[in-house]
């Protein structure tokens, strides 16, 4: 192993983030913030608790999943693309690195920045309402996991991407829509039925239900399923990472 | 003097058919500097790109200090640095920071004084602070080739290391270059400036059309560089050389009104006193003298376009 690459790959994204840290780390907050403000007290205020859950503490799991996804693909899909875009890809692809060293650095640092935002949103969100997590093992087990996963995903969009429309297309058109309609505002249960049988095909649910029921013990579907949806997606991300690694997908001609 | 990089059958197919190398085969001798000359489009960055990782070979194989650049390309790729064509750099990296990162990428664990004495000696000391995006183009070239050497690599790949740079930087490049050439580092560059091998190498390799035409020593080309040719005129044409000149190598044109003298421009004498004088002895009246050199450029060219 070449921990020594691994360590400047990790060590140089993660002071990436921190050169950028206005967008990086105050971004999520405010947004989040301002979510509690319009959802949490503005309309929640109107809204009965769910399964004896207020709306406010509710909607933390959720929130907090939206910015998980959504900054871990943002930020490992920049991390790989960028060196790509600007040519400083072949430093990586002449240095004595394997693979695995290579994605270790970059999702390993895209994780870690995601699971310092999702800290910080949780920390915000302790400010405006009393959140108690049921199972803390488990919380931090899928809050861990989701960023890893996730990252993964970043990574292989980009690889794939060759341009920055590309890298934006995966975040907006996919994982948006999939986490407001996998249940990070409501309970599936206020569905029409339909609805409800058709949310059941979107994997996003199974993660929030799966982060929330370790908050609460409230979930839209069993533990169980959620942990699987987590495992296959962290497969399936691996299997393609790798397939990409043995063909030079993109990277290698 | 050992191999210490050799390229074995060496050829490159991209999938659109396009064969970028043809059966390149080449022997590099540890401590030497060899240029690699051709046009744009040659397979000179190809060829290198295949040596260092970046680029998959369709067949053939390279070895670096014995050991062979795919199954043990962690050996390989420890053991030499490339300096891109392009100035790809991180605009906001700082330039310590960014030959930490090379250094760290190649293995190597942080050592100050060794990146202290390398950005010295690429008067980028000063500079070691600043962000990249203020250097100017020239001190961003410095910056790679910092880059290239952080893991002190025994072979170090220039890619057309002077395209693009003024003159004074082209000499300092040169300096650079024939200082680590005294360190013992094995040099391989691309150029397309004849006068840059000529300069510095100490062979010289003619790349065209993914093939590779010839590698010679430079002192053997210099020598049929040495050749040079006085033409003179006659202001009347003759039917013969005079015998008296017999000694001379000499060739008269088909018309008889000029005489070819070829001789070696760095013998000790050339002969041209004494040719001018017998030839006014002989009786033969001079219109005009001119002389001329088969220059690499020429010898280049031919080459390119014979193929």
């Amino acid at each position: 192993m070449n921990w020594h690459a691994v360590k400047v790959i990790y060590v140089n994204e993660m002071m990436r983030t921190f050169r950028t840290l206005a967008q990086s780390i105050a971004s999520p907050v405010i947004s989040t913030s301002l979510y509690f403000v319009v959802f949490g007290s503005a309309i929640g205020s109107r809204i009965e608790s769910i399964d004896g859950v207020s709306y406010g503490a509710f909607l933390v799991p959720g929130l907090m999943m939206l910015s998980l996804l959504t900054q871990s693909i943002s930020n490992a899909s920049f991390g790989i693309y960028f060196p790509k875009f600007i040519g400083t890809i072949y430093e990586i692809l002449s240095a004595p690195i394997s693979h695995f060293e290579i994605l270790l650095g970059y999702v390993g640092a895209a994780a870690t920045k995601s699971l310092i935002i999702g800290t910080i949103i949780l920390i915000t969100a302790s400010f405006f309402v009393d959140i108690r997590i049921a199972h803390p093992i488990w919380m931090v087990s899928f809050f861990v996991l989701t960023c890893v996963t996730f990252s993964l995903l970043g990574f292989i969009i980009g690889i794939w991407a060759d341009n920055f429309e590309k890298l934006q297309l995966v975040p907006l058109l996919v994982i948006t829509p999939l986490v407001f309609l996998g249940g990070s505002f409501y309970s599936i249960d206020m569905l029409p039925p339909a609805w409800q049988t058709i949310s059941l095909f979107n994997p996003v649910l199974y993660l929030i239900s799966g982060f929330r029921w370790s908050f609460f013990e409230v979930s839209d579907v069993s533990v169980g399923w959620s942990l699987l949806a987590v495992a296959v997606f962290l497969f399936a991300c691996l299997a393609v990472v790798s397939w990409m690694f043995k063909t030079g997908y993109k990277m290698k001609s | 003097m050992s191999t210490i990089l050799s390229v074995e059958h060496l050829t490159k197919r991209y999938e659109s058919g396009h064969e970028a190398l043809t059966d390149v085969n080449l022997q590099i001798n540890e401590g030497e500097i060899l240029a690699l000359l051709g046009p744009n489009g040659a397979g000179k960055t190809t060829l290198i790109s295949i040596i260092c990782g970046i680029v998959n070979a369709t067949e053939g194989r390279v070895m670096v200090a014995g050991h062979d650049n795919v199954t043990a390309f962690r050996k390989t790729r420890s053991l030499i640095g490339l300096v891109p064509q392009e100035l790809t750099l991180g605009s906001f990296d700082r330039v310590s920071d960014t030959v930490n990162f090379s250094r760290g990428l190649f293995g190597k664990g942080r050592d100050d004084a060794w990146v202290e004495q390398l950005l010295t000696d690429l008067s980028l000391w000063d500079k070691r602070d600043s962000e990249i995006m203020t250097l100017s183009g020239g001190m961003k070239r410095r910056v790679l080739i910092a880059k290239a050497l952080a893991h002190k690599p025994r072979v170090l790949f220039l890619d057309e290391p002077t395209a693009g740079v003024d003159v004074e930087l082209r000499k300092d490049m040169w300096e650079i270059v024939s200082k680590l050439r005294e360190d013992g580092v094995t040099i391989i560059l691309t150029t397309h400036y004849i006068e840059e091998a000529e300069a510095i190498a100490d062979r010289v390799g003619v790349i065209s059309k993914g093939k590779l035409l010839l590698v010679e020593d430079k002192a053997t080309l210099m020598q049929k560089l040495g050749k040079k040719q006085l033409i003179i005129e006659l202001r009347s044409p003759a039917t013969a050389l005079p015998g008296q000149l017999n000694d001379y190598d000499l060739e008269l044109s088909p018309g008889g009104d000029s005489i070819t003298y070829t001789y070696d421009v760095r013998a000790e004498r050339t002969g041209i006193t004494r040719l001018l004088q017998e030839l006014q002895q002989a009786g033969l009246e001079l219109r005009d003298l001119q002389t001329r050199q088969s220059s690499l450029e020429e010898i280049f060219v031919n080459l390119v376009n014979d193929q």
